[in-house]
C-alpha cells in the first residue's frame, strides 16, 4: 500500500444559530510518500476545515480519515495516540501559533519530552532541528518577537519535525509573509520533503506558488473537489471552469498591462450552497440542468478528476477562449 | 506641472534605540490620471511614504523635504488647514477591509460622515451622494446596503464599500496601501478593474503601494521600486517589468513564481532587509548584491538615466546589464 493518508468521502459541518454548516461536502483525496499536494481555492471553500479535520482538530461528520492504514480520531484531552504523531500540522500565522512567553527551545522540546525523551536530549534535538530549518542553535534561548515572520515560521516548522512527521498539513504556511521569505519558507519545505520524503498537503490560495511547488494540485469550490491532477494538468490544460477562471484571475508580472479576468461574484454562503453544481451561479458555461443536477468527480483519460458535466472526453470541449472573450 | 511633486523627502522615526531613517531622499511624481506603483519588501519605507502624504506619520515621526499638491506645499499646511485636504483632495485605502471600517456602525453612517464635513451639504443630498458612490463601486443593491452593517459584507465588498467612502469627497489623488493583498485572485482581479475605471472616468491619479508584481504590471503607468527606504529603480511599467536593470529589480523579477526556472524550488534573494536604523553604508543592497564592488560599501549611489522616465540607482549594472 503506497498510501499514507486516504480520505474517503469525508464532511465536515459546523452548527451557527441553529442552522447546518457544511464546509466540506464529501471529499476523497490521497497522500504519497514524497508527494506534495496542494490544496487551492477561495476563502471560505474549505480548504481550512478539510486539513483541520485531515489531522484530527476539527470532527468529521461523515467519512473517514487513514493515516498509514489507521483511522484518524479526532483529538481529546489524553492527547495524540502514538501512530498518530508522525501526522504533524503548520499554521497560516506564525504570531499567533507560538507562545510568545516561552522559550523557543522549550517549546520545539515539548513534543520530544511528552514523546518520552529526557529535557537534555529534547533540547539537543531541538537545536538540531533549529540548524536544519536554517536559523541555527542560538535560537534556543530566544522568544518569538525577536524573530521576523520568516524566521517564526522556520520555527513552526521545526517544531512540527521534532515528532519525525511522515506527513504534514501546512495551512497557508506562507500567506502571511513578504515575497522573499515565502520562497525561503517554501524552498525549506521542499528540501525536507526531498530529504525525509515525508508527504505535504500544501493548502494555499495562491495558486502560482501551489502550482510551483506541487506534484499535484486539487481545486475545491464550497466544499466539494472540482478538480484533481498533476500540476502540469491543472495549471498548463485547466478543464474545469472554475479552475480556468482561478488561473485567468491571476495577474502577470510581464508588463504588458494584461488585466486580469474577473469571476463575478462572491463565494456564496456555505450555509445555503447553490442547488446542482455548486458553481453554476458564477459559471461562464453555465447549460440548462446545471442547477439541477449535482456532477460527480469523473477521471478522463489523462487521468485527472473533473466534477463538471462539460468534461465528457479528454478533450476540453468549450476553449479557453470563450471564457477570455467575456 | 505635476500634480503630485515629492522632492527629496526623508522620513524619520522614533524607535526605542533613537531616531531611524524610515524614508530617505525619495523624489517621485504623479500627473492626474495616471497610477504609479510602489514596490519592495515589508520595511522598505512604501507605506511611511504614503502616511507622509496623508500627514498620519506615527507619533513622534516627521518628514522633511518638500511634497508639492497642486502646486501647494503640504509640509508646510498647519495641521487644521490639512485637514481640508485629508480624506477631501488625498484620500486612502488601506489593505485590510475587515478592519478599515467601523464594526457597529451602519454603511450610510461611514460614507456621509467626511462628505457631509468637506461640503457641507444637507443629510439628502449626502444621502444621494452615497447612493451614487455604491453604484459606481458597483454594490448590489445600494439603498439596502446604506442600511447594512459592515460585517453582511464579504471581504471583496467591503474593500468596494472602503474605495466609495475615499471616493466621496471626490478626491484628485488615492493612495491604495496594498488594497487586494487580503483578497482572494478573483476578487482582486474585480478590485483592479474597478481602480482601472475609475481612473479613465474620473482623472483619478493614484498611487498602489504593493509587493505584488503582477498586480502593478496590470494597473500602472509607472512603477518605482524601493530598497531600505530609497528609491532603487523607476520607469514606465512595461520598461521596468521587461527590461530591469537594478540587480534588486532583477531579483525580485526572478524570484516571481511565475517566472519560467524549472524545479520546486524558487529563486531567493540571499539574505534579509535591513532593520530600520541598521542602514547599511554606501548602497544599502550592497550586503545582498550579486554584483557589488569595494566601492558600493561607502559611494551612495545617485541617479542615472537609461531612457526617458527610466533610472536606476547602481553605478555598477548598466556596464554588466544585457
Amino acid at each position: 500500500m503506497n498510501e499514507l493518508l486516504k480520505i474517503s468521502n469525508l464532511s465536515v459541518e459546523y452548527h451557527r444559530n441553529g442552522r447546518k454548516l457544511r464546509a466540506v461536502a464529501g471529499v476523497d483525496l490521497t497522500l504519497a510518500p514524497g508527494e506534495i499536494l496542494g490544496l487551492v481555492g477561495e476563502s471560505g471553500c474549505g480548504k481550512s476545515s478539510l486539513g483541520k479535520a485531515i489531522v484530527g482538530i476539527e470532527k468529521p461528520a461523515e467519512g473517514e480519515i487513514r493515516f498509514n492504514g489507521n483511522l484518524v480520531k479526532p483529538l481529546d484531552r489524553r492527547g495524540r495516540p502514538t501512530e498518530l504523531r508522525n501526522l504533524q500540522m503548520i499554521f497560516q500565522d506564525p504570531y499567533g501559533s507560538i507562545n510568545p512567553r516561552r522559550k523557543i527551545g522549550d517549546q520545539i522540546a515539548d513534543g520530544l519530552i511528552v514523546a518520552g525523551k529526557p529535557k537534555n536530549e529534547a533540547l539537543k534535538i531541538s537545536a538540531e532541528l533549529l540548524e536544519k530549518v536554517g536559523l541555527g542553535a542560538s535560537a534556543l534561548d530566544r522568544y518569538a518577537h525577536q524573530f521576523s515572520g520568516g524566521q517564526r515560521q522556520r520555527i513552526a516548522i521545526a517544531r512540527a519535525l521534532a515528532a519525525s512527521p511522515t506527513a504534514i498539513v501546512a495551512d497557508e504556511p506562507i500567506s502571511a509573509l513578504d515575497t522573499s521569505s515565502q520562497a525561503q519558507v517554501s524552498n525549506l519545505l521542499v528540501s525536507l520533503v526531498q530529504e525525509f520524503g515525508m508527504g505535504v498537503i500544501f493548502i494555499s490560495h495562491d495558486l502560482s506558488v501551489v502550482r510551483k511547488i506541487s506534484d499535484r494540485i486539487a481545486v475545491m469550490y464550497l466544499g466539494k473537489i472540482v478538480e484533481i491532477g498533476t500540476t502540469e494538468q491543472i495549471w498548463n490544460q485547466p478543464s474545469h471552469p472554475y479552475t480556468r477562471a482561478l488561473i485567468s484571475a491571476i495577474p502577470k508580472a510581464d508588463g504588458n498591462s494584461n488585466m486580469p479576468l474577473d469571476l463575478p461574484g462572491d463565494v456564496p454562503n456555505p450555509a445555503f450552497p447553490p442547488a446542482g453544481c455548486r458553481f453554476h451561479p458564477r459559471c461562464p458555461l453555465v447549460q440548462v440542468g446545471c442547477e439541477s443536477s449535482v456532477p460527480e468527480i469523473r477521471t478522463l483519460k489523462d487521468g485527472r478528476g473533473v466534477a463538471c458535466v462539460l468534461q465528457t472526453s479528454n478533450e476540453i470541449v468549450v476553449p479557453l477562449e470563450t471564457i477570455k472573450g467575456r | 506641472m505635476p500634480l503630485l511633486d515629492v522632492e527629496n523627502l526623508t522620513v524619520t522615526l522614533a524607535t526605542s534605540s533613537g531616531s531611524a531613517q524610515a524614508v530617505r531622499n525619495l523624489s517621485f511624481s504623479l500627473d492626474e490620471g495616471e497610477i504609479i506603483g510602489i514596490a519592495g519588501e515589508s520595511g522598505s519605507g512604501k507605506t511611511m511614504t504614503a502616511l507622509s502624504l496623508m500627514r498620519l506619520l506615527p507619533h513622534k515621526g516627521f518628514a522633511t523635504g518638500s511634497i508639492k499638491f497642486s502646486g501647494k506645499d503640504l509640509l508646510a499646511q498647519t495641521n487644521r488647514a490639512y485637514r481640508d485636504i485629508r480624506g477631501n483632495q488625498i484620500a486612502m485605502i488601506f489593505q485590510d477591509p475587515m478592519t478599515s471600517l467601523h464594526p457597529m456602525i451602519k454603511i450610510e453612517t461611514q460614507l456621509t460622515e467626511h462628505i457631509r464635513h468637506h461640503k457641507k451639504i444637507s443629510q439628502e443630498s449626502a444621502h444621494l451622494k452615497a447612493l451614487e458612490l455604491l453604484d459606481t463601486v458597483k454594490i448590489p443593491d445600494p439603498a439596502s446596503a446604506l442600511e447594512a452593517m459592515p460585517k453582511q459584507f464579504s471581504g471583496g465588498m467591503r474593500q468596494r464599500i472602503a474605495i466609495a467612502i475615499a471616493l466621496a469627497c471626490d478626491p484628485k489623488l488615492l493612495i491604495a496601501d496594498e488594497p487586494t493583498t487580503a483578497l482572494d485572485v478573483t476578487v482582486q482581479a474585480g478590485i483592479l478593474r474597478l481602480l482601472d475605471q475609475l481612473r479613465r472616468e474620473k482623472n483619478l491619479a493614484v498611487m498602489v503601494i504593493t509587493h505584488d508584481l503582477g498586480v502593478l504590471s496590470s494597473l500602472t503607468d509607472r512603477i518605482m521600486i524601493m530598497y531600505a527606504g530609497s528609491e532603487v529603480e523607476s520607469g514606465l511599467t512595461s520598461d521596468l517589468l521587461k527590461n530591469p536593470r537594478h540587480p534588486y529589480t532583477k531579483g525580485l523579477i526572478s524570484a516571481l513564481p511565475t517566472s519560467s526556472i524549472s524545479g520546486k524550488k524558487l529563486l531567493t534573494i540571499e539574505g534579509m532587509p535591513p532593520e530600520l536604523g541598521q542602514i547599511p553604508s554606501g548602497c544599502a543592497f550592497h550586503p545582498r548584491c550579486a554584483y557589488a564592488k569595494t566601492s558600493c560599501e561607502s559611494q551612495i549611489p545617485t541617479s542615472i538615466s537609461i531612457s526617458t522616465k527610466h533610472r536606476i540607482f547602481c553605478p555598477v549594472n548598466p556596464l554588466v546589464s544585457s
